[in-house]
């Protein structure tokens, strides 16, 4: 995929490009909001990952002047600023995903790529998912493997469905917290893993081959182990 | 000179001037109409008089004829008085009379008039109101009376004025330059103040003299204003007090470890080994940081992403994302909630604060023994109490010990039998804030045995129920 980086600090900028090209992606990188504004007007990335506060023009801003010219490339706003209150202002004014600093790489990347990944078209997502052996109805709100019922509680259901949904990607914990229980704090303790866990043990146990995947200092990936 | 421009440039001097004008044009006004009044009153009396002495003169006349007229006149002229008397006959010559001299043309009109006149037994120019009357056979007769007594009264009036503007027009001077020196010499040592306070003594308080005044109670308002940031500026160092100490130490372990590695040298899955370490130690120093970024932000008291919500929904969706945690840890949780509990603020930081207290309550509780009571090792409640919505978080643990209650809540402090566990010492210390914040309180309270945390939040107020519809309810 094509990012385009908008970030002031250098360093910063340069460790993100040199690992988004490791991870196989394209990138360019801009280190001020006017620069950054032109380039992402041209239209030609993926998504955009815009640090809060650039010089010439602020990331807020930018992402409302793009916004206003339709230019609807998914945002992904840096902020060295609160967890709190500053997302809902970064949300606000046109991003679609929000990372406070200091944050890890493996964030950074999972959450870059599942908003590549979502096209504007895909807001009606497809009413049934399947990965390998496992089905997931979203109307009968019913899943099963290889052909077997497989009873959910209703949380259950939505962390596989977000699971199901980004299958063959990358999602972190804090993603699941937030798009799964729609909180954004801290849980403490390893609350994420112990609830999927148990998913495994309802969707993957007894079964072969594995779907749900842990990737190690990542999050999890539920992915068709044949392909 | 400065100080009386100063003084002219003050608003008291500016009112003051203002209100002695206005007095002045006000005064002017009632004193002049006063006079005009008197003065029409005294014309009309005046008249009256004349008017029936010109009626008995004009009898005597038809009884007695022009001779009968002259002897009353004569009569009259000769006692002393303010009236006068004159006939004259169609020609315009004088035939009994006290005046003197008329302006011409008076005796042709029968009319009441003002005139000028000279008196037979003086040279004095006087003035008059009289009235000429014809009688029959083209006698003229006219009657009059000086008028002397109200030109007199007009010249009092007069001088009244202008003696009462004089008058007033100094005391409101001196009155005004007294309040406006006062009021000025209070607002001189407030900027005294202000100045001190602006030069770095943040413990300057301006002078407050009880009066209840508008300079009193703007004193007033600026030194609690100066008393919350003083307030806020604790806050702030103690914070940073906090931060350099705790932070340090696990920096200090960070640095330490990072350099053993590089000093020993390792083999890469050594080296690798310890750089997941540091990754793992950097990464709780983020957790520490950003509770305390959120304590701190919470006690500011200035959080935006505030909207009403349902209480009830986010304890229950605490307990939910925790019931897998409490089972592995072989325990159970209760939730017990009263319905709908609207409240405005910050979902998340509830959230977070319910979830510290339920990670707690996991970490240091334990199974229930008591009968009735299986089930229940943590029992989570929201409800409505006394005017607040309380969430309560109990657990069956060992509890803390009374002298222990008030401390706990303050940053880093981690009682003695909790130090073997992993844990921050800012999980109370988070939910304390949030609950001020959310214009409650947090109250740590014997669950006999175990601990009992109540989270108490000021409910939504009534007005507006659809504005309290829950945001960012789970669907």
């Amino acid at each position: 995929m094509r990012i385009l980086l908008i970030e002031d600090d250098s360093e910063a900028a340069a460790y993100i490009v040199k690992a988004f090209r490791e991870a196989g992606h394209l990138v360019d990188h801009a280190s001020d909001g006017l620069s950054g504004y032109a380039l992402a007007g041209e239209g030609v990335y993926d998504v955009l990952i815009v640090d809060r506060m650039l010089p010439k023009m602020d990331g807020l801003t930018l992402i409302g002047g793009l916004r206003q010219q339709k230019v609807e490339t998914p945002v992904l706003i840096l902020s060295a600023l609160g967890q709190v209150d500053d997302r809902v202002k970064g949300l606000r004014a046109g991003g679609d995903d929000y990372l406070s600093k200091p944050y890890a790489f493996s964030e950074l990347l999972a959450r870059t790529e599942v908003l590549a990944r979502r096209k504007p078209a895909s807001n009606a997502a497809p009413t049934a998912y399947r990965v390998g052996g496992l089905e997931l109805d979203r109307l009968t709100h019913k899943a099963a493997r290889d052909g077997k019922d497989i009873p959910l509680q209703p949380r259950e259901f939505r962390l596989l469905e977000y699971l199901m949904r980004n299958a063959g990607q990358v999602v972190t914990r804090t993603m699941l917290l937030e798009n799964v229980w729609d909180y954004h704090f801290d849980p403490q303790t390893n609350v994420i893993d112990v609830h999927v866990s148990r998913l495994r043990g309802k969707i993957d146990k007894g079964f072969d081959p594995p779907l749900l995947h842990t990737i190690r200092g990542a999050g999890y990936m539920i992915r068709d182990g044949a392909r | 000179m400065t100080a009386l421009g100063k003084l002219f440039r003050t608003t008291v001097f500016k009112l003051t001037a203002a209100f002695v004008l206005l007095f002045a044009i006000g005064s002017g006004l009632v004193l002049g109409r006063v006079g005009w009044n008197v003065r029409n009153l005294m014309d009309d009396q005046i008249l009256e008089t004349i008017d029936a002495d010109i009626k008995g003169l004009a009898e005597q006349y038809a009884d007695g004829g022009i001779r009968e007229l002259v002897n009353v006149i004569e009569r009259r002229t000769r006692q002393p008085g303010a009236s006068l008397y004159l006939v004259a006959n169609f020609a315009g010559d004088i035939i009994v009379g006290n005046v003197k001299a008329l302006p011409d043309g008076v005796l042709s009109r029968a009319a009441a008039l003002e005139t000028r006149y000279e008196r037979l037994d003086d040279h004095k120019k006087r003035r008059a109101l009289a009235r000429v009357f014809i009688l029959p056979g083209k006698y003229r007769l006219l009657v009059g009376h000086d008028i002397e007594e109200r030109e007199q009264l007009r010249k009092i009036l007069a001088q009244a004025l202008a003696t009462s503007l004089l008058w007033l027009v100094l005391i409101g001077a001196i009155g005004g330059l007294f309040v406006a020196r006062r009021v000025l010499r209070r607002v001189d040592s407030m900027n005294a103040t202000a100045q001190t306070i602006m030069a770095g003594d943040l413990g300057g308080r301006l002078a407050v003299n009880g009066s209840g005044d508008e300079l009193d109670r703007l004193a007033r308002n600026l030194n609690a204003m100066l008393d919350r940031i003083g307030e806020l500026m604790a806050g702030m160092k103690e914070v940073t007090d906090n931060i350099a100490h705790d932070l340090k130490t696990p920096l200090t372990r960070l640095r330490n470890e990072a350099e053993q590695t590089l000093r020993a040298a390792p083999d890469a899955a050594a080296g690798r080994e310890a750089l997941e370490k540091i990754i793992e130690e950097s990464d709780g120093l983020i957790r520490i940081f950003n509770a305390l970024l959120m304590i701190a932000r919470a006690e500011a008291g200035n959080i935006a992403g505030v909207a009403g919500f349902d209480a009830a929904e986010v304890l229950r969706d605490v307990a939910e994302m925790y019931e897998p945690v409490a089972e592995d840890a072989d325990m159970r949780l209760a939730v017990e909630t009263d319905g709908e509990l609207p409240v405005t603020g910050n979902r998340e930081l509830i959230g977070q604060a319910l979830a510290n207290l339920v990670d707690n309550a996991i970490k240091y509780g334990a199974p229930a023994t008591g009968a009735g009571d299986a089930g229940r090792d943590v029992a989570l409640s929201a409800r409505r109490q006394g005017g607040m919505v309380e969430l309560t978080v109990a657990d069956r643990g060992p509890g803390i010990a009374v002298a222990d209650r008030a401390r706990v809540v303050d940053r880093f402090v981690r009682l003695e039998n909790s130090r073997s566990r992993p844990g921050s010492g800012l999980g109370l210390s988070l939910a304390a804030a949030v609950a001020r914040l959310h214009g409650g309180a947090l109250r740590i309270e014997d669950n006999a045995p175990g601990l009992r945390v109540v989270i108490a939040l000021s409910p939504s107020p009534p007005v507006n129920p659809s504005g309290a519809a829950p945001s960012g309810a789970t669907t």
